[in-house]
């Protein structure tokens, strides 16, 4: 398997190989190169992990207000009760997985599917819905107001 | 000096070879580079018709760089921890540029790796490389599909889905029915008695700490095995070599056969880029250890032959359990296989034909039962 | 008493030797001797201890005398007598009032459960059962005949035949009975009815026990049909949305002027299916054509009506659909996919808002839905597009890496000289 290579080779043959295989190598070598690049640019969004998500931003809410938001894969109910306190919940009413609402007239989250009734803290009150609803801590970082899960023990 | 024997090439007028051996001269007036270049390019394969044969070894190569590259992206972004893990993957699979490409390209790497492993493993086998003097390449190179298959375990937990939650569960459960110290081992796998975020962290460590710092040692051992002793050529060319000397074939590595293996990490690469936009892998749903097992909870392929096994024994086989036995008979088979080129030289001949035998079982065995272990439902 | 005659001497000596044997049985807190041979005793005058230490009153520490009268710490038919009270078989039109003698009193029912009501029996007076049965009507249900007697569980444990998984066929082997309600002037088809409804379907099949059984509408111990005026009240008490909107709208006025009993006309009372729109379709299943002419107005609304729910129920399948594509060409739409219960949640608020029969309000609703669908499409739509962009990167960079791989070809070929082996 000597290399033969006779005084004159066909030049034009070996322009062509060498484009070939210099332009493939450099063209393929970019298109990997570049996802890569492209990847290491972190995301406008940050991921905050699967236990913590930004619910809202301070003044979002009134007193008496309430936002749906996702958390996770399912709604969340966050409301600031009338004293200014914010509090976080699952939206998921634990009868048929309607999403439930805050009910600013009768301070009291309510679902309305079957009128089922929950106070502030998910605790059940009346109606069909036979566990409280699952609730979430929340913190204000700066002037965002972030709900985690509850850790356990 | 060797630095200076490009120089010819230099006046050719191809600007690449001439940088090439402007840096060549550089590093060869600091280095004895003879000592180190010198084997390599006296290095030659042996060229036959089992000669394609050759090229698996340099897939397997291939793939597990492109594992440790695509696995340092992941881990860029990756939370290991049972709250966390799911939805960070899904956030590189949604959010991060070019993430759904280099999640899938290791996904599918994983299992193409761990396919051509058991291929360059069963290719020596039957092209009997594992003679003497290549014994101990055989036994890190057996050590090395142990370790790629403990990668794929401890891997396909890392994204934390029900499937991967409960395979777990499920292989390891199977781990702590070893006699005596199975217990244990199942305890130190889990990182307590059950399956936990523990057992993620754990896993997480495994996977990207012990086994790739093993992993690496042993494939510099292997590698520089097998630059030692050069390729083997199966004995049927061997011995028509001897006779006819002049119909012996060998193919300089560089550049010859390294050309033809970047053509063919070429092609594997296109294929993997291929699998992973046309075929993406999978997120699954998040794993809920609450939740009850779904049905037709399964390992990845690679385990399925030893679990279809364990399936299929019956409970009892008379006075030991069931599933004990199958473990111990497949840790039995595993040693004894680690240990194959010892018997490749007993009672003249004998063992040449039982090691074929035991190839031929043990590739139709694991082909049968795998293919059983999907179809039957 | 004649049974002791026509069981002669073996049965006598076996029971003399039974009562020598066990003496005073240790039962309870109270010695109950008469199940000493009661319980060896044939039906009807058969109860075993078995049975009756799985009632609830001898739980407590009541005996057979507590309801029988009689001496229950003498053993033999001594126990029987007439100057302890023993009042023998208490009859059907004396079982009211006997329990009522301790649970309508309050002071008493204190000492036992002070939470339980004491006012069972003021309430079944005023019901069907109690008021047929002052009249002399001994067929009618007194306590026992849903309670059970002798084996009675609290209305938790779910063994009990008045738990809400039991009611239906306790209240089921009178009132399905055809020969028994002979006589009666009402049907006998509602347990079969019921069985078929989508409350039975909740409440024995998923197990919500919250869902409506024969007492949740037509009370227990008070039982009685709801009557025409207050049906709506009595679904109300779950379906708080219909009800809002049917106590504004049209049909109100108009049903409660034919004296006709609101939610029934349309879903029935008993075999009340899981609603479709088929109900609005000119069809069999179809409820406002009972009334309304073809052609009138009202047919031609509802005709309206049925058009644009069944255009969002398209959409919102089509968005479905799209999605689904999406996901299993391996495109992560779950975003997309908590939106598509949001375009569901306002497919379904349109049909709620039909109780209102104002189509200026389903309009609205169906908009709002239709606005939500198409955004899910959208999202459906882009994530295959997004696909497509993939697939086209991936042919470029294939056809890079197919260029590289002939160049390397040609380049071995060249360095070699001739075709390249292997």
């Amino acid at each position: 398997m000597e290399t033969k290579e006779p005084a004159v080779i066909q030049p034009l043959r070996r322009r062509v190989v060498g484009t070939l295989l210099g332009g493939g190598l450099f063209a393929s070598i970019v298109s990997a190169i570049y996802p890569v690049l492209r990847y290491l640019i972190p995301p406008p969004v940050a991921d905050l992990g699967g236990d913590e998500v930004v619910a809202a931003k301070l003044g979002d809410l009134k007193p008496n207000g309430s936002k749906i938001f996702r958390f996770g894969t399912r709604p969340a109910l966050l409301l600031m009760t009338a004293e200014g306190e914010y509090r976080a919940l699952s939206a998921v009413c634990t009868h048929l997985s309607c999403t439930v609402q805050y009910r600013n007239d009768l301070h009291q989250i309510w679902c309305a599917c079957h009128n089922g009734l929950y106070d502030l803290a998910g605790r059940n009150l009346s109606g069909p819905p036979p566990r409280p609803l699952e609730t979430y801590q929340v913190h204000v970082r700066a002037d965002e107001i972030v709900v985690s899960r509850k850790r356990e023990a | 000096m060797c630095a200076r024997t490009r120089s010819s090439s230099a006046e050719s007028g191809r600007p690449e070879l001439r940088l090439f051996a402007s840096v060549r001269n550089w590093v060869g007036d600091r280095f004895h580079l003879s000592d180190i270049i010198g084997p390599l390019e006296k290095k030659t394969v042996p060229v036959h018709k089992l000669s394609y044969w050759y090229f698996l070894g340099g897939i397997t190569l291939f793939l597990f760089m492109i594992q440790v590259c695509t696995g340092i992206l992941l881990l860029l972004y990756y939370h290991p921890g049972a709250n966390e893990a799911f939805e960070s993957v899904q956030y590189i699979m949604t959010r991060v540029q070019f993430g759904w490409l280099i999640r899938s390209i290791h996904s599918w790497a994983a299992n193409l790796m761990i396919f051509t492993a058991f291929a360059h493993m069963f290719s020596v086998v039957f092209l009997r490389a594992y003679r003497k003097p290549r014994e101990l390449t055989w036994i890190s190179g057996m050590l090395l599909l142990f370790l790629a298959m403990g990668f794929g375990f401890s891997g396909y937990l890392l994204p934390w889905n029900t499937l991967a939650f409960f395979a777990t569960k499920v292989g390891t459960e199977i781990t702590g029915q070893v006699p005596v110290v199975g217990h244990s081992m199942m305890v130190f796998l889990r990182g307590g008695e059950e399956v936990t975020g523990a057992t993620l962290t754990r896993f997480f460590g495994f996977h990207v700490a012990v086994l790739p710092g093993l992993t690496t040692l042993l494939i510099l051992v292997h590698i520089l095995l097998v630059q030692y002793f050069g390729m083997s050529v199966p004995p049927g060319v061997e011995v028509r070599w001897k006779a006819a000397p002049a119909e012996a074939r060998q193919m300089k590595f560089f550049p010859n056969f390294f050309l033809r293996e970047l053509m063919a990490w070429y092609i594997a690469l296109g294929v993997l880029g291929a699998l992973a936009a046309i075929l993406p892998w999978e997120l699954g749903t998040k794993a809920d250890p609450f939740a009850p097992a779904p049905a037709g909870i399964r390992p990845e392929w690679y385990f399925m032959f030893m679990f279809q096994t364990l399936k299929k024994i019956p409970a009892k086989v008379w006075f030991l359990d069931g599933e004990v036995l199958g473990i111990l008979v497949f840790g039995a088979a595993g040693a004894l296989w680690l240990l194959l080129p010892f018997f490749d030289s007993l009672g003249r001949g004998r063992g040449r034909k039982l090691l074929m035998g035991a190839g031929i079982f043990a590739l139709s065995y694991i082909l049968a039962m795998t293919i059983y272990g999907y179809m039957a439902k | 008493m004649d049974t002791w005659r026509n069981n002669g001497l073996p049965r006598t000596l076996f029971l003399l030797l039974v009562m020598c044997a066990c003496g005073r049985t240790a039962f309870a807190q109270a010695q109950n001797t008469c199940l000493d041979c009661h319980g060896v005793l044939d039906p009807p005058l058969q109860v075993t201890e078995q049975q009756f230490s799985s009632d609830i009153h001898s739980q407590k520490g009541l005996t057979c005398a507590s309801c029988h009268g009689g001496d229950p710490t003498v053993a033999g038919p001594d126990a029987m007598s007439k100057t302890a009270g023993f009042r023998g078989k208490i009859e059907r039109k004396q079982v009211p009032d006997l329990c009522g003698r301790c649970h309508s009193d309050t002071a008493f029912m204190r000492k036992y459960n002070p939470s339980l009501r004491t006012d069972q029996l003021s309430q079944y007076k005023t019901s069907v059962h109690g008021k047929l049965f002052a009249q002399g009507d001994t067929k009618v249900a007194v306590c026992i005949d849903c309670h059970g007697v002798h084996g009675l569980r609290p209305a938790s444990d779910t063994r009990s035949k008045v738990h809400p998984l039991n009611i239906a066929e306790t209240c089921s082997r009178c009132h399905a009975d055809a020969a028994y309600m002979k006589g009666y002037s009402i049907p006998t088809d509602q347990f079969a009815q019921y069985s078929t409804s989508v409350h039975h379907d909740a409440l024995a099949v998923r197990g919500d026990l919250s869902a409506p059984t024969c007492t949740t509408c037509h009370g227990n111990h008070g039982a009685a049909p709801p009557g025409v005026d207050s049906v709506q009240n009595v679904c109300s008490k779950c379906h708080v949305f219909q009800d809002q909107m049917y106590e504004k709208s049209t049909h109100r006025a108009a049903f409660q002027s034919a004296g006709l009993p609101g939610c029934v006309v349309c879903h029935g009372n008993h075999g009340i299916s899981h609603p479709t729109d088929a109900k609005l379709s000119p069809g069999p299943q179809a409820v406002c054509m009972q009334c309304h002419k073809p052609g009138d107005v009202c047919d031609r609304t509802r005709a309206d009506i049925l058009t644009e729910l069944t255009q969002l129920d398209d959409a919102v399948k089509n968005a479905h659909n799209v999605l689904g594509l999406a996901e299993s060409s391996g495109m992560e739409v779950s975003q997309a996919r908590l939106d598509e219960d949001q375009a569901r949640d306002a497919l379904t608020k349109a049909r709620v808002t039909i109780h209102s029969f104002r189509k200026d309000l389903i309009d609205q609703d169906i908009q709002e839905g239709l606005k939500l669908a198409a955004k899910n499409l959208q999202a459906g739509n882009s994530a295959l597009a997004e696909r497509d962009y993939r697939r086209k990167g991936l042919g470029f960079a294939l056809i890079f890496i197919l260029i590289t791989v002939l160049g390397l070809s040609l380049y071995i070929r060249q360095i070699e000289g001739r075709a390249p082996k292997p």
